[in-house]
């Protein structure tokens, strides 16, 4: 009996060529986005889109375009700091528009399209529901890359949520590793957790742009940035101090 | 998955798919050479992994529409969520050469969830316009769903 590969007639279902179809809508609209970042840290609660929010706006006050994608899509945060006003989100053929945040910021989120409050649920039958719902929160991520109109754009910041699962999915729809900020405190308990997700973006073939650091000089003690640094021979970018002002922003800007 | 006649050795052909409204699916599949006919049925479980992947069996019947897993599957989504630009218009609205909706078609469309509707409303407008009618129906909108296979829209 003949095997899978073996069989070799055209298939009127083309599943291949239907996801062949969404990376290619996905590389389509990414075309005009001259660069990607994504910025993880395999450790929650660090900052992560605090860090990606305030850089995000300080690139918008350095003149450039920039869009960012909450891809935290169970605990979305973005539009909140982005002082995103909330609208209904405009739907053409060319794709839904993305929010338009603080300082000209681009940005897409679960946040501005589930009820207040809500979580993010889908429909379908509950019982083995973790079976499936990796799958669909990573079809969100990739209709989030590809269906927004984001334009062209200088920066397109992806804000990770804790873990390494979404950074996956990132690297199999994008077709490559994307650059990745890393955002660490200083203890050295993040250090450990970071250090893992660091470990899996090299291993899948990130570059590694660099570490920032927050929640410096108050009573989280460590020096998780500088041993990561050393250890994965890459920069401390920012030391994000408790009340950063925007220059310290700017500076971030100007390593990244 | 492909499926294959072993005693004639040769590969299946997708026949047609139906989709009970239960959750599950039922494919068929025809053997070329000897006319067999086998089915596929899949559980719910099943079923959902296939939407999950934004995929559909058989092949796709209309393009890809911007979120269009987002809007499909997601339970919690707000009712303001889309602009989509304007309600169907109803006879009082249509003029010459547009597209209107009768009002048992409106009332239809009103039925579905407005996190989606958009989507919907689009579909079938972008159905009725290829092919010339000027006004969409009940009718038109089951004949829709029939031949492109948009079981629950």
């Amino acid at each position: 009996m003949r095997t899978y590969h073996q069989l070799t007639d055209p298939d009127r279902s083309g599943l291949g060529e239907q996801i062949g179809a969404q990376r290619k809508r996905v590389a389509d609209r990414l075309a005009g986005v001259r660069r990607i970042v994504a910025v993880m840290s395999g450790k929650g609660g660090v900052g992560k889109s605090y860090v990606t929010a305030n850089l995000a706006r300080a690139l918008g006050r350095a003149g450039k375009a920039v869009g960012v994608l909450d891809a935290d899509l169970n605990g979305p945060t973005i539009p909140g700091l982005l002082q995103t006003p909330h609208a209904a989100r405009r739907t053409t053929d060319q794709g839904v528009e993305p929010a338009i945040g603080a300082d000209g910021v681009k940005c897409i989120s679960m946040a501005l399209l589930l009820e207040d409050g809500a979580p993010l649920a889908f429909k379908g039958p509950t019982a083995e529901s973790f079976v499936w719902r990796g799958a669909m929160e990573a079809s969100a991520l990739r209709e989030f890359l590809g269906d927004i109109a984001w334009g062209d754009l200088d920066t397109l910041l992806l804000d990770l949520p804790p873990g390494m699962q979404r950074y996956i999915e990132l690297c199999d729809i994008l077709g490559n590793p994307p650059p990745v900020l890393t955002v660490t405190i200083p203890t050295p308990e993040s250090r450990d957790a970071v250090r893992r997700a660091m470990r899996a973006a090299v291993e899948r073939g990130s570059q590694l742009l660099g570490i920032v650091e927050n929640m410096v000089g108050g009573e989280l003690k460590g020096s998780a940035g500088d041993e990561l640094a050393q250890e994965y021979a890459t920069p401390v970018l920012a030391r994000i101090p408790w009340h950063p002002t925007p220059d310290t922003w700017n500076r971030l800007v100007a390593q990244l | 998955m492909k499926f294959l006649c072993v005693e004639c050795d040769q590969q299946m052909a997708f026949g047609e798919r139906q989709l009970p409204g239960d959750g599950t699916l039922a494919a068929t599949f025809k053997c070329p050479k000897c006319g067999r006919v086998v089915a596929m049925l899949t559980n719910p479980m099943e079923t959902q992994l296939v939407s999950s992947l934004g995929v559909e069996i058989g092949g796709r019947t209309v393009p890809a529409q911007p979120l269009e897993t987002v809007r499909k599957m997601v339970a919690t989504g707000r009712d303001d969520a889309f602009d989509e630009g304007g309600e169907p218009r109803g006879h009082a609205a249509g003029h010459n050469g547009a597209l209107t909706w009768s009002a048992d078609a409106q009332e239809r469309l009103s039925r579905v969830p407005s996190f989606v509707r958009g989507m919907v409303k689009k579909i079938y407008g972008d159905y009725a316009k290829e092919r010339g009618i000027t006004e969409i129906t009940p009718a038109v909108m089951d004949t829709a769903r029939a031949e492109l296979g948009l079981e629950g829209m």
